[in-house]
């Protein structure tokens, strides 16, 4: 894991300072509300629906075991006891107070850890593969320059005032785990024909009111010329985003409206002159990221029996671990979806519960995924049962990684103020319902968000629900068909909406189409994309 | 009726405008009448509130004050998925009301 | 001129600012005003007679006086660049960064905050408009 040095610590203690002014600004009435929003927005501090709520960054969802006790011990102190890990991989509290934050701040940099660019309009946190480092099928380890744009990102004095928020995911595998071309800038690490490493970049993605599938505008940026490259992309936006309707003013739009072509000739001529200004850290430092990120010393020699002999751990092996590069080694996915439960809520106890198990069975490393799940990165197959049945004791042993129960849900009108409808309380009913038939509905992603900004990612659900407000009274849509993986699709609504208990019944009319239809190993997706929206529709409106 | 809500500036805590100060629950808001926002305006700028703003709301058969939009009654009780961080933490059914 | 910070040890301009297209049209004027729709770009084949270029901020949040001011730093000019508008304590040491040496705000700035503002940063972490060597240059030399 990255470590901070004295400039890095430096940085962040600067800005537990620099905040702790501009709150004591704010009480004092030196600064109004309208100016002090934006500063406190970068620094993850929104004011919600019943209280203030601190977003904090969870940089490419790395986590130290340290660091996850850190989580949960301010879930105690300054909140009601629990988090909410999010579709950014961050996590949130909703209890906040406004006086406590600098104190919150300055716990966090103990630990190396912050809130900056957690929202506003501004570089946000840097996403990535939640399996990287362990999974076989990576290039290299995406993490390092991810670390190298999270400190050229990091108060960024050009592009703290942009049109819009923007965020960047950096992945380095054919498999996307990431969402990676629903993000304004997508970064696929890739070698080209001479064996050169470079960066693909994938830009103007987003869900949001607008979803849009980013277009590749460069497939192979030099390494030594990343940063600049990410530069020249930003100071386009920044200047010529649009900033007369916030509904328009995210980059995909310029992007779209421009055309890709267009946007990367004026990249690439801002690229040409960036080139000449030292904007490039040398791979030095690269190299000096690279190695806090080198592969544990894996044991070697180890056994891949695992002892199937209890069903129920049995069936959690087979659903919630996958293949690691190092022989007799799993990664292991720790759900935060509970059949009936709230997507991505953990109590302080449960926290640190999981740092005590990164520790003792993860080389101190665990991982947030944007599906609102933890990963423990390196478990040796051995010691899976030992770790399934301490998770199990403390209601985190739910084997549905990828199934009916793994729900994307935001928080919904039960904690957000911009929501329009909940989303929570849809999450749990489907996932009550329907989990008990999991294991025959196989891989399906249901994503619900409550308002039409998507960060339940609804649209790339192979079943997504929209919450709206129809005259004051909630409503759902049902969307069909998306897909935040290697193969991203956008999902299709089905028809007019349905009221709360409507959509439950209409997610489970989706899945009965599937099971009549699908033919063998196909999942909900495949099913729904052999034979198109229109035998669902019968089903649900015929 | 027109009532005021907004936010504690510290806390962050839901508050409603009781006519001579602002209250966590929201029986004990008032009709501000015209003067709604011209109240919203003066809380605001001597810091007793953070970004207030003016709602309908009704007074119930129970003679108790009702937001008139969900989002509102909601804020008034708390999250419906967590009855224990509620207002009503002893009512398990008290997310009845918001709907 | 009352409430105008300045870094400068030269002489201020004592004419004003005239608009981009007039500054274009007649270039004899030495100080010009950028609004944030402006391509600062056009200035840079008629950077040799500016001495004074204002950045106007209508609002702070409004970004795009910040890539105008790079832009012309990037490209040579060494005139007083001077942020008007909506300029407050919380941006100046961003738009120092990004080259502004003068700031001329709606609203007069607390000279000790301004001050305190400005020394917010121990250490930065890109190359910007303002010399100062980052981080990662610190690191590798």
């Amino acid at each position: 894991m990255y470590k901070y040095d004295q400039y890095d610590q430096a940085m962040v203690d600067a800005r537990v300072a620099e905040f702790r002014d501009q709150v004591r600004r704010r009480v004092e009435g030196r600064i109004t509300e309208d100016q002090f929003k934006p500063l406190r927005l970068q620094n993850g501090l929104y004011l919600q629906l019943h209280a203030y709520m601190l977003r904090v960054a969870v940089p490419y969802g790395t986590l130290s075991s340290a660091q996850m006790h850190a989580l949960a011990d301010i879930a105690d102190k300054y909140d009601r006891g629990y988090g909410h890990f999010t579709t950014r991989q961050n996590i949130q509290y909703n209890w906040i107070k406004l006086e406590d934050t600098p104190d919150i701040l300055a716990d966090l940099a103990k630990v190396e850890m912050h809130a900056i660019q957690t929202s506003g309009n501004c570089i946000r946190n840097i996403s990535s593969d939640h399996y990287a480092g362990a999974t076989a099928d990576e290039l290299i380890d995406p993490r390092p320059y991810a670390e190298l744009l999270r400190q050229w990102s990091s108060f960024h004095p050009e592009f703290l005032a942009l049109p819009r928020k923007f965020k960047i995911c950096v992945i380095a595998s054919e498999a996307d785990r990431a969402a990676m071309k629903l993000h304004d800038i997508g970064i696929r690490i890739v070698k080209n024909d001479s064996g050169e490493i470079g960066a693909a970049f994938y830009v103007g993605g987003g869900m949001g009111r607008t979803p849009m599938i980013a277009p590749c505008i460069n497939p192979f940026v030099p390494l030594d010329q990343l940063v600049t490259y990410c530069e020249a992309c930003l100071r386009v936006y920044n200047r010529y985003g649009r900033r007369d309707n916030k509904y328009k003013a995210r980059i995909k739009i310029l992007v779209h409206e421009l055309g890709a072509a267009e946007y990367t000739r004026q990249v690439e001529e801002e690229f040409a002159h960036l080139l000449t200004q030292d904007i490039e850290p040398p791979l030095a430092e690269l190299e000096r990221i690279s190695t806090y990120f080198a592969s544990p010393a894996f044991e070697t020699g180890l056994s891949d029996d695992i002892d199937r002999s209890d069903p129920d751990f049995a069936l959690w092996v087979d659903t919630n671990t996958v293949p690691h590069k190092a022989p007799g080694y799993v990664s292991a996915v720790i759900s935060l979806k509970p059949a009936g439960g709230i997507p991505g809520d953990a109590s302080a106890e449960q926290m640190h519960l999981i740092a005590d198990l990164t520790k003792q069975y993860s080389f101190d490393e665990c991982r947030v995924t944007h599906t609102q799940n933890i990963v423990l990165p390196h478990v040796k197959k051995a010691d899976l049962h030992a770790l399934w049945t301490s998770l199990e004791a403390a209601g985190l042993g739910a084997a549905n990684l990828d199934r009916i129960g793994d729900i994307i849900a935001c928080p919904g009108l039960d904690y957000c103020s911009l929501a329009n409808a909940r989303s929570i309380p849809v999450a749990q009913k489907i996932s009550e319902r329907l989990s008990p038939r999991s294991a025959e509905l196989g891989e399906l992603k249901v994503k619900i968000s409550g308002c039409i900004n998507a960060c339940g990612h609804h649209h790339a659900g192979h079943i997504g629900v929209l919450g709206v407000d129809k005259k004051g009274v909630e409503n759902y849509q049902l969307l069909l068909g998306g897909s935040e993986a290697d193969d991203t699709s956008l999902g299709k609504i089905t028809g007019p909406g349905f009221d709360e208990a409507g959509i439950v019944d209409a997610v489970e009319k989706a899945t009965e189409v599937y099971l009549a239809q699908r033919t063998d190993g196909e999942r909900f997706l495949d099913t729904y994309r052999r034979i198109g929206i229109n035998p669902f529709k019968e089903a649900l409106y015929g | 009726m027109k009532i005021v809500t907004g936010n504690d500036l510290k806390t962050g805590a839901v508050t409603w405008w009781t006519g001579s100060d602002w209250s966590i629950h929201v029986d004990d808001a008032v009709d501000a009448g015209d003067q709604a926002e011209t109240i919203a305006a003066r809380e605001e700028a001597a810091r007793n509130v953070n970004s207030p703003y003016v709602i309908e709301a009704v007074t119930d058969a129970d003679g108790k004050v009702r937001p008139a939009h969900i989002k509102d009654r909601i804020r008034a009780l708390g999250p419906t998925v967590r009855p224990d961080l509620t207002l009503k933490p002893a009512d398990p059914t008290a997310g009845n009301w918001v709907i | 001129m009352a409430d105008l910070l300045r870094f400068r040890d030269d002489e201020p301009v004592d004419h004003p600012a005239v608009t981009v297209d007039a500054y274009l049209e007649q270039s004899n004027a030495a100080a010009v005003r950028i609004e944030p729709g402006d391509d600062a770009r056009a200035l840079i084949p008629h950077l040799d007679g500016l001495r004074l270029v204002e950045v106007n901020f209508p609002a702070f949040t409004d970004g795009r006086g910040y890539s105008a001011a790079r832009i012309l730093r990037e490209a040579g000019y060494t005139g007083e660049m001077r942020a008007v508008g909506d300029v407050l304590i919380d941006q100046l040491s961003a738009m120092r960064r990004c080259g502004f040496d003068a700031f001329e705000p709606d609203k007069p700035l607390d000279p000790e905050e301004a001050k305190a503002a400005l020394a917010t940063w121990p250490q930065v972490y890109q190359t910007a408009a303002d010399g100062r060597a980052p981080i990662w240059k610190l690191r590798h030399g």
